[in-house]
């Protein structure tokens, strides 16, 4: 059984086409770094695994099961898109918020559901930091939080959306390495999608690099090359490795780095629909 | 004091009405919405002022526009429940729709600044009953849906992923938010409905970070100001509204002050 198996899946947003007949398969308890610039469909893939995007004409299966929303065995830690400081709540609660927050009813936790949350706030080391409010802890450690907030139900498969965005490298190393840890404690599959390469190199099983619609899946050696990238940027792409890192180049310029900047990008790479 | 009944029925009126608006707007608070909150109390303006006009009572066309208006705003969704401007046209334009059914009604003019600004002292015992099975009901419908909604407010797009329906819950949250805020306004009045339910949640918000301590903060700070309010009007005789407008600032003021008092007093630690 895959932990994921797209067959000729098409995603679509609004008539726009994401994904366009792509077909991928991703083994149980492997490490999957998701790249891509912005706009490739790392996060619509992801929610297309979660159900709420639909599979257009193909198949998705988690699991060996349809994907449908409300999957419980599926953690999910969304791409942070708005300061949490607004909210006057410590740590505890906001994870705790997570807890059987499908059921009807009251949000009184119980012996069993509050040890759940002070074991997936252990897991990820913020069992501390969780007595604090979240308006007064620092990026790094609300990207803990929204973890421990993935890990409650104990998933089987984890997709983490840029969790490594607004961080400094030294917080993004130490991320990194505590998912990886915490993907071989479990014995859980992990997606961990992310716009740059390196500070993922060396921990990740393989790569599923989108752009374009297409989408490629294999080993760093195996994707991560001109052929390759050129097909899926449609442009001339080099790839260039100093020491442990990998540049991807096009005409002089680190796209990865750039991508951000779109007007940079759509001068150097043509991207048709936008 | 409580040897007269209009000071039974308004302490009465005032500790249902606090009890559901401190729950109820913990959540208002949490959620970032106050806003369509008080959007929602000018729009149950033009429906008091219009039930009178087809000769029903004021709180009922208070109750019916109020819900009406917080189930479409739920429907519309997110996008348009934090568009200030939209909706500061739609209560500008409401208050104005009372403003000319008053005017067909000229009889009822006396009545436009008790439906403004409250008067609690005015509330008879039937109204009481009335506030009371609508508390009962706003209530028992936040325990039902309060564990979804609070997990919808925290983390959309996890609890999406989960199942959980955030329009649904937007709707059923505006819907319950509506109700209170008829309640709320047979003492405040429609203009001061953020006094009982903004004021001491966000209060609370400001002095505690866990839930459940928020929530009976919220309900006791609630009811510490509309019963004080209503206590110093009898012996001042000025208007209850504004006492329990000035206490709701009061307090909101000093549980912004407070934590920062405390922490002045603290070695301070630099991470
Ligand atoms: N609601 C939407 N309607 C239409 N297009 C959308 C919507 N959301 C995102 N898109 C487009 O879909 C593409 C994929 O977006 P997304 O999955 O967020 O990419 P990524 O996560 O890789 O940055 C982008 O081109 C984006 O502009
Ligand atoms: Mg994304």
């Amino acid at each position: 059984m895959n932990a994921i198996s797209f067959h000729d899946v098409t995603l679509r947003l609004d008539g726009h086409v994401v994904l366009d007949n792509v077909s991928l398969e991703i083994v149980q308890q492997e490490f999957i770094g998701v790249l891509g610039p912005n706009g490739a469909g790392k996060t619509t893939l992801m929610r297309a695994a979660l159900g709420l995007v639909p599979a257009g004409g193909g198949k998705i299966d988690v699991l060996g099961r349809l994907a449908t929303r409300g999957n419980p065995d599926i953690g999910y830690m969304p791409q942070v898109r708005r300061a949490l400081g607004t909210m006057r709540l410590s740590g505890w609660d906001f994870v705790a918020g997570v807890v059987g927050g499908h059921r009807l009813g009251m949000p009184i936790l119980g012996k069993t559901d509050r040890a759940e949350v002070d074991r997936a706030l252990a897991l990820v080391g913020a069992s501390e930091l969780a007595h604090r409010p979240l308006a007064e802890i620092s990026g790094g450690e609300q990207q803990r939080l929204l973890l421990a907030q993935a890990l409650i139900g104990r998933p089987q498969l984890l997709l983490l959306d840029e969790p490594l965005s607004n961080l400094d490298p030294h917080h993004q190393q130490a991320v990194v390495a505590l998912v990886k840890s915490l993907q071989a404690e479990l014995g859980i599959t992990v997606l961990f999608s992310a716009h740059e390469l390196n500070p993922l190199l060396g921990t990740i099983d393989r790569v599923l690099y989108l752009g374009h619609g297409q989408a490629a899946l294999g080993t760093v050696d195996e994707v991560i090359t001109g052929p390759v990238l050129s097909r899926i940027y449609g442009s001339e792409i080099d790839v260039v490795r100093l020491k442990n890192r990998i540049f991807v180049m096009s005409g002089g310029h680190d796209v990865e780095r750039d991508e951000h900047r779109h007007d940079l990008l759509s001068e150097q790479t043509h991207i048709p629909g936008r | 004091m409580f040897e007269y009944d209009f000071m039974q029925n308004a302490f009465a009126a005032a500790t249902i009405v606090s009890i559901v608006a401190g729950l109820v707007g913990y959540f208002l608070v949490l959620r970032g919405e106050t806003f369509a909150g008080h959007a929602l109390a000018h729009v149950g303006f033009t429906g008091a002022t219009g039930a009178v006009l087809i000769g029903v009572a004021p709180l009922w066309g208070m109750v019916a526009m109020t819900v009406a208006a917080g189930v479409s705003m739920g429907f519309l969704g997110e996008r348009l429940a934090q568009r200030d401007v939209a909706i500061g046209i739609v209560l500008a334009l409401s208050l104005g729709f009372g403003l000319l059914f008053l005017h067909f009604f000229t009889a009822f003019a006396s009545q436009a600044t008790a439906l403004l600004f409250g008067n609690v002292l005015a509330v008879d015992m039937n109204t009481v009953w009335i506030l009371l099975a609508l508390g009962i009901i706003s209530v028992a419908a936040l325990a039902v849906i309060s564990r979804p909604l609070l997990f919808a407010s925290l983390q959309p797009e996890l609890a999406e992923a989960k199942g959980v329906s955030l329009r649904l819950y937007s709707v059923l949250f505006l819907a319950v938010t509506a109700l209170t805020i008829a309640e709320c306004a047979q003492i405040v009045g429609v203009l001061l409905v953020f006094a009982l339910m903004v004021g001491p949640a966000a209060a609370a918000q400001q002095l505690t970070t866990r839930i459940g301590r928020g929530l009976l903060l919220s309900v006791g700070l609630a009811l510490a100001e509309a019963w004080s309010g209503i206590t110093l009007a009898f012996y001042t005789d000025w208007p209850s509204s504004f006492w329990i407008t000035a206490l709701s600032a009061g307090i909101y003021l000093f549980s912004t002050l407070l934590p920062r008092m405390l922490r002045t007093q603290k070695p301070v630690w630099i991470a």
